[in-house]
């Protein structure tokens, strides 16, 4: 036993869980990939419009419905209006994203908080809690968002927030079982015998445990809160003209896509390349903080 | 069993009625009523049409007038429509909806189980590589974008069928829809019904069926597929219930009159009790849908005893 633990000496100090896991997700070649040209579409969306010339919605008179032409920077061309459908794919990403963003930053909060304090509270407070969740589970959501646009009108923020409303079950649930491992643990019998107040325990020692599920969850969140905007878009209940997404970009193109195929594609192609970029980080993060899969 | 689906009622009734209170306190949310035209009536007929409408009445009892109606099966009159009641708009919208989508559920539940058992009886072979990328098609597009691209291929590029609209159930009309819906979920259940095939056939009695000497066929039809399905089954309810969103994608695409459009409809026109009568029905009818399938499994897994 006096012998040197080599083990204990080839200084292991400095691999705490998050490094394990950013390790194992660089070994995830299509996440890293995705999570670059995921950068570089929002780093285009957001910065785009201010560098190139046009605006989303000014009119080229002289080029309507036109293919993609280098004349007055139309890269993907114009829409039979004559405005630029580059500048407008890349508004309409703006929109696309940040209701995507925004969405799941609600959504994961409302699902994070219910869940953990369903989970932590048990008993009856839990069982009501999760059988709200379950009810909710049974009501198709695209149709209250429809609701909701009926009643209040079209308005963005209304669209995000209906999306968001039906997008946190599956979080809850997730959080919920977690949080019922956690709080058997020691650590949390240590907090709860020096006095710590209860919510605190929640939001201080087990939320802060429950990080691993709730970065693989809302990587599943993300793209489907993106697809729900572009859905609600496409029939015509989103973001309204001369305002833009990809979704009513989309339902345009699709309009006149036999005369004018780009009108569809390169809103497709980015919306393609988002959400699929998204579900490979969702992989990678899965690989990389799952337990189950070591 | 029956204490099961007594239990599950139960439970089913708090989620309709908390799903229509939802609807109906948004709905009266609204500033302005259904009357305030830029034409004046006259308050007598105003008083009369409120009347008859029970719009006089204090919300509670509004609300408790709306829940008796809808006991009754009567969702109420359009707003947008003239003449017509919701029910009137349903009873045509319905069928539509239900040929499309339950022929494309169908479809789609034969193929996906079809696919998934070739693609499991032959694992990484080429045919099940080849199935699976095909069957993620419609999975990695959004309805949305598929939609578009089914009428390029099939009615622009190769003109066979009509690119949308609708002529009293004729076949003609329905295939690029019914195909599109399937496609969405046929990969699904070809992924889901593989991966549980796969495992049941690595079970232990499965290898005694195959010690026994019994051919391939006969294991996998008489032993493999009953246990590999639940998981197929367990789907359907959710698979269902997510595909409303792809159907009312594709009714409004292919301009189909069927329950999709007329809420989209509604919903563009503000037609209040349209859209909430059409909440309420499609609401009840996943809630139903959701619990045929919680029985179908409790009689397909022997495991379930309720």
């Amino acid at each position: 036993m006096s012998a040197s633990l080599p083990i204990a000496d080839t200084a292991h100090a400095g691999r705490s869980p998050w490094r394990d896991a950013r390790v194992r997700f660089m070994r995830h070649r299509a996440a890293v990939a995705s999570v670059f040209i995921l950068a570089l579409v929002a780093l285009a969306c957001v910065v785009g419009p201010m560098l190139l010339p046009n605006a989303y919605d000014s009119v080229d008179w002289n080029l309507m419905s036109a293919p993609p032409t280098r004349a007055g920077w139309h890269l993907f061309g114009t829409d039979e209006l004559g405005r630029d459908l580059l500048v407008r794919t890349l508004i309409g990403g703006r929109i696309s994203l940040a209701v995507g963003l925004l969405a799941t930053l609600v959504s994961v909060t409302i699902g994070v908080v219910w869940g953990a304090v369903a989970g932590f509270a048990g008993g009856r407070v839990d069982s009501v809690m999760m059988r709200i969740v379950d009810m909710a589970y049974a009501v198709p959501y695209l149709l209250i968002a429809i609701l909701v646009v009926t009643v209040f009108g079209r308005d963005i923020l209304l669209v995000v927030a209906a999306i968001a409303a039906f997008s946190w079950l599956d979080m809850a649930r997730v959080v919920r079982g977690q949080t019922l491992s956690i709080k058997s643990r020691e650590f949390v019998e240590a907090a709860r015998a020096i006095g710590v107040p209860t919510w605190r325990i929640i939001f201080q020692h087990v939320v802060p445990n429950l990080m691993g599920v709730v970065v693989i969850y809302t990587s599943i969140v993300v793209p489907g809160v993106i697809l729900s905007e572009s859905v609600l878009s496409f029939l015509g209940l989103g973001v309204q003209e001369p305002m833009t997404s990809w979704g009513v970009l989309i339902h345009d193109g699709a309009a006149v896509m036999g005369a004018a195929p780009w009108m569809i594609l390169f809103p497709a192609a980015a919306l393609s390349i988002t959400l699929y970029c998204a579900n490979f980080i969702g992989d990678g993060l899965r690989d990389a903080l799952d337990p189950k899969d070591r | 069993m029956w204490a099961y689906v007594v239990r599950r009622l139960l439970v089913t009734i708090p989620t309709v009625l908390a799903v229509v209170t939802l609807c109906y306190v948004l709905l009266h949310l609204t500033p302005g009523g259904p009357f305030d035209a830029e034409r004046k009536v006259s308050d007598a007929v105003l008083a009369n049409l409120q009347a008859k409408y029970h719009l006089d009445l204090p919300l509670w009892k509004q609300y408790l007038y709306y829940l008796r109606d809808l006991l009754h099966g009567d969702l109420g009159a359009s707003f947008r429509y003239a003449d017509w009641s919701v029910n009137d708009l349903v009873a045509r919208a319905l069928p539509v909806s239900l040929a499309i989508g339950g022929t494309s559920m169908a479809v789609a539940a034969i193929l996906g189980v079809a696919l998934g058992i070739t693609a499991a009886l032959r694992q990484n072979s080429a045919v099940d590589i080849g199935v699976m990328l095909v069957a993620n098609i419609g999975s990695v597009l959004p309805s949305f974008v598929l939609g578009p691209v089914l009428v390029l291929v099939f009615a622009i590029m190769l003109p066979l069928l009509p690119s949308g609209g609708w002529d009293d159930f004729a076949p003609r009309y329905m295939i690029l829809p019914i195909a599109l819906l399937t496609l969405i979920n046929v990969s699904t259940i070809g992924r889901i019904m593989r991966g549980s095939l796969i495992e049941v056939l690595s079970s232990n009695f499965i290898r005694t069926a195959r010690a026994k000497g019994l051919p391939m066929r006969v294991v996998v039809l008489r032993h493999a597929l009953r246990p590999a399905l639940l998981p197929v089954v367990s789907i359907i309810g959710p698979l269902a219930i997510s595909s409303i969103t792809s159907a009312i994608v594709t009714e409004s695409w292919f301009s189909i009159p069927g329950l999709g459009k007329l809420i989209v409809n509604g919903a563009s026109d503000r037609d209040y009790t349209l859209v909430l009568g059409l909440v309420v029905l499609v609401t009840v009818m996943a809630v139903l849908l959701n619990l045929l399938v919680d029985l179908a499994y409790a009689w397909l897994d022997p495991k379930i005893r309720y």
